[in-house]
């Protein structure tokens, strides 16, 4: 590797790594804009156009803040979990592809390299609760650690099934690129509404929004792990939350919504990173509209949601995949077919489980309704 | 280096079953404790193994002050206790005083006292609603809320120029007749609020989860409820139909219709509906005294100098809390109370706490102190 090479790789992700950094001052101003919309709010107004550049002052005013540091934490563990969070964040963006030259590194197994990266804030966060030695950060780090750890499989095997249903179009199921490619006009949203949704919730429990937001749970725990630190520190942990926002819905994005594609993709190259960003910024005001009117699960539901729920419907979409891809193998299956028998599996099931869920919530909402019609 | 030192020593380990237990100190700086509320909860894992109050961080010796005060300067005393019911606590008072002094009170001036008092009762349980919203971790239903409101907070500015602290009811009556057009202004708001009720059940009345997050939650036994001198919603969720404006009734309730709504099960969403239709009860008693509101003196004839007879009375009266009661003891004679005792329902209800939250989890114990509603305004006095 020249110099060059070098030089070339220390500016891209110099201009990534900014680039982030901007991109999720913007979610954040994004955010607080759409919650007050929802609200009957306006929001931040005063700093700038529209308050644009308000989240801007705030991180200044972080770095700015003294850093407390209070006298009876383990200072080494204490400094590093922030580290520890904020890292695995940014190296997920090395495989994220913006087009399919747009990439710092396409590794033939990307997918698998997400997954175990994804895996790793876990222990920034716990870490941060220990060493915080503050009984509302080590109840917050235990939470999430139960959290993520539960959450993880059912969005593993939501991904697992995207690389298996790849491998039907694409020599190279597990690269994103490919998984990209793969997709060609149809993007796996239709193909596997399940497995999408599964992503989402899958998705919204990693990054600890609402309704699963347990960890931080201002109400209960005071924020969590992150309860004694201050000034910019505390501004990481904030930073990586959203940057871990933006980083599952361009995962979304790519797995599920065809990434790049779109009415004249190929043609114009230069619309392929717009398309992408316009789908993220769709999946990222979901979860801003999803938050605005839900409350709070609490832990045990929490649990109960993935293990009784989301896990075995998560087993049972990879199962469907796997088998009719099985199938095609076998049989020699046109593409197509496979894509439609999927397509249909998986919104037959994703129907039923919504109509399950929906005729439960209307039986009670009876019972309630009659109970307080006196 | 200091690792866990801080953390090891509040761990009580039993020394049969090697079982941890931590304890863990709530407020009085917490987001979820209303006020400046305290209590130490004892937690094995989530759950909670035993929970300690400690109240009187606002603390203001309010009875201790009544006795310095002239009988009308009292008035304002009130208004500091359950801050967000300011109009409801000095209904109390005043009838206290027109009582030992056996003053009576126009019928403008009643009809006056109870729009506002009901209107200030709707403002409470507003607020209950947004902050109970937030409780359980929905940021809508505070922004709502406040929006209603602020509308009746706006009203009352108008009346009495203040939008807490009002000073308003005086011994007799009130302290101003009501401006010109406070009948509409109030029906454009009734309508406006009954939008914001139908709205309420998109928020939070028939969420899945927020059913989930409190049903079943908090409840005890409704002789527990009565032991522990519990009243108002939590009392009347439990399936307990006692409210002061139909079992006692005073001022010109008894010419109103209206129901009381009760629960059945006392948890912590039959609270939350408790209140929820007393909101649309209140709307109603609204309405009914505007059609009635009748003309003539808003003020009764009141010597300037109060001098009650020698004796004490008790007055209560229904605040959206529950049982507001009022102990005057006069000396005869003198401008200033011999002594004022105030047996206030958040302090009442407060009592039931801890056998409400021991056994449930963490994320519970601020939804069941949410349900209870409490100023601390009122506990501590």
């Amino acid at each position: 590797m020249s110099l060059l090479d070098l030089i070339t790789i220390a500016i891209v992700v110099f201009v990534l790594f900014n680039g982030i950094l901007t991109a999720v001052l913007g979610v954040i101003w994004a955010e607080r804009k759409t919650l007050a919309r929802l609200q009957q709010r306006v929001g931040p107004s005063r700093t700038g156009p529209s308050g644009i550049l308000q989240t801007a002052a705030d991180a200044i005013k972080l770095m700015l803040k003294e850093d407390v540091r209070p006298g009876s934490v383990n200072i080494v563990i204490f400094y590093l979990a922030p580290l520890l969070i904020f890292t695995p964040i940014f190296m997920l963006w090395m495989v994220l592809p913006f087009g399919p030259d747009w990439v710092l590194s396409d590794l033939d197994i990307g997918l698998f390299y997400i997954i175990a990266i994804l895996g790793l804030s876990v222990v920034g966060h716990v870490l941060a609760g220990w060493a915080s030695n503050n009984k509302y950060a080590l109840l917050g780090s235990a939470r999430n650690a139960a959290q993520l750890i539960s959450y993880e499989l059912p969005l593993v095997f939501a991904v697992l099934a995207v690389g298996l249903l790849a491998q039907t179009a694409t020599d190279r199921p597990f690269s994103l690129a490919g998984i990209v490619e793969a997709q060609g006009s149809v993007p796996y949203l239709i193909i596997m509404p399940l497995g999408f949704i599964l992503f989402l919730v899958g998705a919204l429990a990693e990054t600890a929004r609402i309704p699963f937001d347990i960890p931080h749970a201002e109400e209960e725990i005071v924020g969590g792990a992150f309860v004694e630190y201050s000034g910019i520190r505390w501004g990481v942990f904030f930073l990586t939350e959203y940057a871990g926002l933006a980083t599952m819905a361009f995962l979304a994005t790519i797995l599920f919504l065809g990434g790049w594609t779109g009415p004249f993709s190929e043609q114009v190259p230069i619309l392929q990173p717009f398309y992408l960003l316009v789908k993220m910024a769709g999946i990222i005001l979901v979860v801003f509209w999803i938050r605005a009117p839900l409350p709070r699960l609490r832990i045990d539901q929490l649990m109960a949601f993935a293990w009784k729920i989301a896990i075995p419907a998560s087993l049972l979409n990879l199962l469907v995949v796997a088998t009719v891809v099985w199938v095609q193998h076998q049989n020699g299956w046109e593409l197509w077919v496979t894509s439609v028998t999927i397509s249909v599996v998986s919104i037959v099931l994703a129907a039923a489980t919504g109509i399950f869920i929906q005729r439960r919530r209307e039986q009670r909402l009876r019972q309630y309704r009659q109970r307080w019609a006196q | 280096m200091v690792t866990d030192s801080g953390l090891s020593a509040n761990i009580v380990r039993d020394p049969v079953t090697e079982q941890a237990e931590l304890s863990i100190n709530m407020g009085p700086q917490h987001p979820a404790t209303h006020g400046v509320f305290r209590m130490v909860l004892t937690l094995d894992g989530e759950r909670v193994v035993d929970v300690y109050p400690h109240i009187g961080y606002l603390h203001r010796g309010s009875e201790r002050l009544a006795e310095g005060e002239n009988f009308q300067q009292i008035t304002t005393l009130f208004d500091r206790l359950d801050y967000v019911a300011n109009f409801n606590n000095e209904w109390v008072y005043v009838r206290a005083v027109e009582k030992a002094m056996g003053v009576d009170v126009p019928e403008r001036a009643d009809y006056i006292r109870l729009i506002l008092s009901e209107l200030n009762r709707i403002a409470s349980h507003l607020l209950f609603y947004g902050t109970y919203g937030l409780d359980t971790g929905a940021m809508n239903p505070v922004m709502l809320g406040f929006r209603d409101r602020e509308r009746i907070q706006q009203i009352f500015e108008g009346v009495t120029g203040a939008r807490m602290m009002h000073n308003y009811f005086r011994i007799g009556g009130v302290k101003e007749d009501l401006p010109d057009g406070f009948v509409p202004a109030v029906r454009a708001l009734l309508d406006q609020l009954k939008v914001g009720y139908e709205e309420a059940r998109g928020t939070l009345t028939e969420s899945e989860i927020f059913i989930e997050r409190t049903a079943g939650i908090g409840a005890i036994p409704p002789e527990d409820l009565l032991d522990y001198g519990v009243t108002g919603p939590l009392l009347r969720a439990a399936g307990i139909d006692y409210d002061i404006r139909k079992a006692d009734p005073y001022s010109i309730y008894e010419e109103l219709d209206f129901r009381v709504p009760t629960g059945q099960t006392g948890d912590c969403y039959d609270r939350y509906m408790v209140r929820m239709l007393e909101i649309e009860q209140s709307i109603s008693i609204v309405a009914q005294a505007l059609d009635k509101l009748p003309d003539g003196p808003f003020l009764g004839r009141v010597p300037r100098i109060l001098r009650p007879p020698e004796g004490d009375v008790y007055v209560h009266g229904e605040n959206p809390r529950g049982d507001l009661g009022v102990y005057l003891v006069s000396s005869g004679g003198t401008v200033q109370p011999y002594r004022l005792k105030i047996r206030g329902p958040s302090f009442c209800n407060l009592m039931a706490l801890p056998a409400m939250i021991r056994g449930s989890y963490l994320a519970d114990a601020t939804v069941i102190l949410g349900s209870m509603d409490i100023v601390l305004g009122e506990v501590d006095r």
